[in-house]
């Protein structure tokens, strides 16, 4: 479709754009470039934007001083294994909605999307007794548990609206052929869903790498993400900022490389489908 | 016959999410209206007792409830504000022919996907701290004396760092909206000599009403819960100043053990996020076919 364009109106269009582009993506840009400076330059006024000795010695001090890999494998452990889980347990539960829907299949639906706008705080404190009582404080397998149930609904629905779009014909068609629901499930509907899974799994690795109330409130040290391994860096020793910010770079590198590839079902996850 | 055979497998393959969903949504908060029927404090344990609604009357009449009743809401309020306000403009400005979209669509969004405690330390320290920040340092420039933002503006500070992660958000379902806005419509409106600003608000405005309430109700679930930023830079302070309800009952439960308390303000929190919810759930459940 052609809509006139005027070269003046492509040059300024993309001169606001981008200038904007560049406003909001400057704090990360800048931090990023403060983790390549030595402590006295992060601090320095004015300070200096590129001409500056870029060193590596903060990621190596990082982890040497607080042991950055230890954290970073909590956070896999934690964000993969709920993910896994919750994936695990809402496969079989939205195949069952999308494909044999009853009266009251969206009944349950909006009924699961309601347990996700219980603001944590609200079960805090029973949540944090049963953890201590079962020994469950400070433990990844804690914290796989609770990221899985806060993010089940989530995944539940995202996979509901993929498995929707299923043409429902080619489903009969290989029921006709003399399909077993197990063959079904392997050679028909399998490769249909894979980007849906694909995007529901990213989605919440992303979710929960980032989730901040849940790990910040029940674990220390030994189950501690990356997520509590950098609010370690809000009592500041000395001069920390290079630190702080080769810190926090290693913790946001993985996640935002996922994150650009998934934006696009970004939309369509935390709208509930609200919003195509 | 097949059909029962099928749907009882359905029954069974629905059955483990929608016992866990159950038992997840139902004992946590029975315990917590439990709890918050007892005098209760960790501190002095074996000290239990039944005092009946004394937890809610403490909680509702503290001021430290009131204050951080109204710093929840001003931070919600403020932060949908500047995300939609900015939102609009930026997905309108995205929607453009713009060279080099997808990489402007990248840096835009890219803030969604840092962790909490990373944008506050990082906007606390190296944009905010008020000598050696870069804020200060153009302020500087300017010849205005830097602004302490953490003693001056605490809750400013926070409002400006939550904005920062949610402006991607409203950002993009805005501009997911207007890629489905019916093009032939505008030229048609173009054609017979609609202005631009009239374009926009007969033809865009209400195409992205939809669009916005899904935001500000999606936001509002989120922003009233804000509780890492704050935690990692303010610790609530100074004094009660940028307590918000989620730090409150998070000081009162986790730093004074007052479990009585805490959990009558957990649930005074989930009947304001059910309210909310209520209205987000109707939306959302008019849109969907099952």
């Amino acid at each position: 479709m052609a809509r006139r364009v005027t070269a003046t109106r492509l040059i300024v269009s993309t001169a606001a754009a981008w200038v904007c582009g560049f406003l909001v993506f400057f704090p990360i840009l800048w931090m990023v470039l403060t983790s390549f400076k030595t402590e006295l330059e992060a601090f320095a006024t004015p300070p200096s934007f590129l001409f500056f000795e870029w060193t590596t010695e903060n990621y190596a001090t990082v982890q040497q001083r607080s042991d950055y890999f230890h954290h970073a494998i909590n956070s896999i452990v934690i964000a993969g294994g709920s993910t896994l889980i919750a994936l695990l347990i809402a496969v079989p539960a939205a195949w069952s909605m999308a494909f044999s829907p009853t009266n009251r299949t969206k009944d349950v639906l909006l009924w699961m999307l309601s347990t996700k706008m219980m603001p944590p705080v609200g079960v805090l404190v029973p949540i944090y007794l049963i953890y201590r009582n079962f020994g469950l404080l400070d433990s990844r397998a804690g914290l796989v548990l609770i990221l899985c149930l806060g993010n089940l609904p989530i995944v539940i629905w995202m996979l509901f609206t993929y498995f929707k779009e299923v043409p429902k014909d080619i489903l009969e068609a290989a029921r006709m052929d003399g399909a077993t629901i197990g063959r079904e499930l392997v050679y028909v509907l399998t490769p249909m869903v894979v980007p849906g899974l694909a995007s529901t799994l990213l989605l919440n690795l992303i979710l929960a790498w980032n989730e901040a109330f849940w790990t910040l409130n029940l674990s220390t040290s030994q189950a501690a993400p990356l997520t509590v391994f950098i609010a370690s860096y809000s009592s500041p020793e000395g001069l920390f900022w290079a630190k702080l910010s080769a810190a926090s770079t290693l913790a946001i590198a993985p996640i935002l490389v996922l994150g650009w590839f998934s934006q696009r079902q970004l939309v369509r996850g935390l709208t509930f489908g609200a919003v195509k | 016959m097949a059909t029962r055979h099928a749907h009882s497998l359905a029954r069974t393959l629905l059955a483990p999410a929608v016992i866990l969903l159950f038992i997840w949504m139902i004992v946590p908060l029975a315990l917590t209206v439990y709890f918050s029927t007892l005098r209760y404090n960790l501190l002095d344990p074996g000290s239990e007792r039944f005092i009946g609604f004394e937890n809610y009357l403490y909680f509702l009449t503290d001021p430290a409830f009131l204050a951080s009743l109204r710093n929840t809401l001003v931070l919600v309020g403020s932060v949908l504000g500047i995300t939609i306000l900015i939102g609009v403009p930026l997905a309108l400005l995205l929607d453009q022919p713009v060279l080099g979209r997808n990489v402007v669509r990248l840096m835009v969004i890219a803030p969604f996907f840092i962790m909490p405690t990373v944008s506050a330390l990082v906007w606390k320290n190296l944009l905010m701290h008020p000598v050696s920040g870069l804020f200060a340092w153009i302020s500087g420039l300017f010849g205005v004396t830097a602004m302490d933002w953490f003693n001056d503006a605490p809750l400013l500070a926070i409002i400006l760092i939550v904005s920062w992660q949610w402006l991607p958000f409203a950002t993009l379902i805005l501009l997911t909206a207007l890629q489905s806005q019916d093009e032939e419509q505008k030229e048609a409106a173009e054609m017979d000599g609609a202005r631009a600003p009239s374009r926009f608000i007969y033809l865009t405005l209400p195409h992205l009403a939809r669009p916005i309430t899904v935001v500000i109700l999606i936001e509002t679930i989120f922003l009233l819960t804000v509780f890492a930023e704050i935690f990692v830079t303010t610790g609530g302070g100074p004094g009660l100043q940028t307590t918000n309800i989620a730090f409150l009952i998070y000081s009162q439960a986790l730093i004074q053990f007052d479990v009585g308390s805490a959990s009558a303000g957990g649930l005074v929190a989930v009947v304001i996020a059910n309210i909310v919810a209520f209205f987000l759930v109707r939306i959302v459940g008019r849109n969907l076919e099952a």
